[in-house]
């Protein structure tokens, strides 16, 4: 499934959406950039409440296929513009973390 | 003697907000010349970790990334506090982060362990009040 199937099926809000082609194959869901960093892979969904621009870097070395903010938070001034810039896909929803992942789920991932 | 490329970065100790960029230009670059993604995504890992720590305990420093035929090195050198007990330092979960850096999701003790991890051979050199180098191989799939 792309990402752009999962921003309808899940209704996401799309915040950047340089690449809504790519493929998601599962999620990850965590706030400590280490953690994500050894345990999310390639083309994860990663779920998660940190709303600083060091996730865009995390989500360019991790190579998940998106982050999604979850808890309706809002990213940091200037990530939402540096997620564009490095082509990371950043969606958020307002629901948890657990309900978006049940989400997911429910679609077959 | 064969010339071997190597990508040098200075990594600024006082902008937490775009740590990292140095590891995500090295991914770029290990893409363009056609690296192995196994290999890109464990050197990506180790030097992330390796220039994070940089970043939030040393006030920066420089980093070095050579590509040579067997295997893909990272230099790590800073002028930080250096680091007392390097076998504490290695154990999960270990960090002397303050509450400041932990609200960015720094500071969770697993990033030496992640370099350990990801790494064919991790060396650290570091002297308290003059600073850490560290070595790191990844050696291609
Ligand atoms: N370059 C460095 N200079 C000084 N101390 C360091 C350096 N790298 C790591 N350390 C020390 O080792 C500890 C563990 O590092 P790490 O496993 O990366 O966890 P974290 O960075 O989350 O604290 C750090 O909290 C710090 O005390
Ligand atoms: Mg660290």
């Amino acid at each position: 499934m792309t990402v752009e199937q999962l921003i309808k099926a899940a209704d996401l809000k799309p915040i950047a959406l340089p690449h809504p082609e790519r493929e998601l194959d599962g999620a990850y869901i965590g706030d400590l950039l280490s953690w994500v960093m050894g345990r999310a892979r390639e083309n994860n969904a990663w779920i998660t409440i940190m709303s600083n621009s060091n996730i865009i870097a995390v989500a360019t070395l991790a190579d998940v296929s998106c982050i999604i903010l979850a808890e309706g938070v809002s990213p940091d001034g200037g990530v939402t513009e540096t997620a564009m810039a490095r082509g990371v896909n950043l969606l958020s929803s307002d629901k948890s973390a657990y309900e978006i992942a049940r989400e997911i789920s429910k679609l077959g991932l | 003697m064969q010339e071997h490329l190597v990508f040098r970065f200075e990594v600024n100790g006082e902008d937490f907000t775009s740590a990292g960029q140095a590891s995500v230009q090295v991914k770029k670059n290990l893409r363009q010349i056609g690296i192995d993604p196994e290999t890109i995504r464990r050197v990506s890992i180790a030097m992330y970790e390796g220039e994070i720590n940089m970043v939030i305990h040393a006030g920066g420093g420089i980093a070095e990334v050579g590509v040579y035929d067997e295997y893909i090195e990272i230099v790590l050198d800073d002028h930080g506090p250096g680091i007392s007990d390097i076998d504490k330092a290695m154990q999960e979960g270990y960090s002397t982060a303050s509450d400041n850096i932990r609200s960015l999701g720094f500071g969770a003790g697993m990033g030496l362990p992640n370099m350990k991890k990801n790494t064919d051979s991790l060396e650290i050199f570091s002297t308290v009040g003059v600073g850490t180098k560290i070595v790191m191989r990844v050696n291609y799939k």
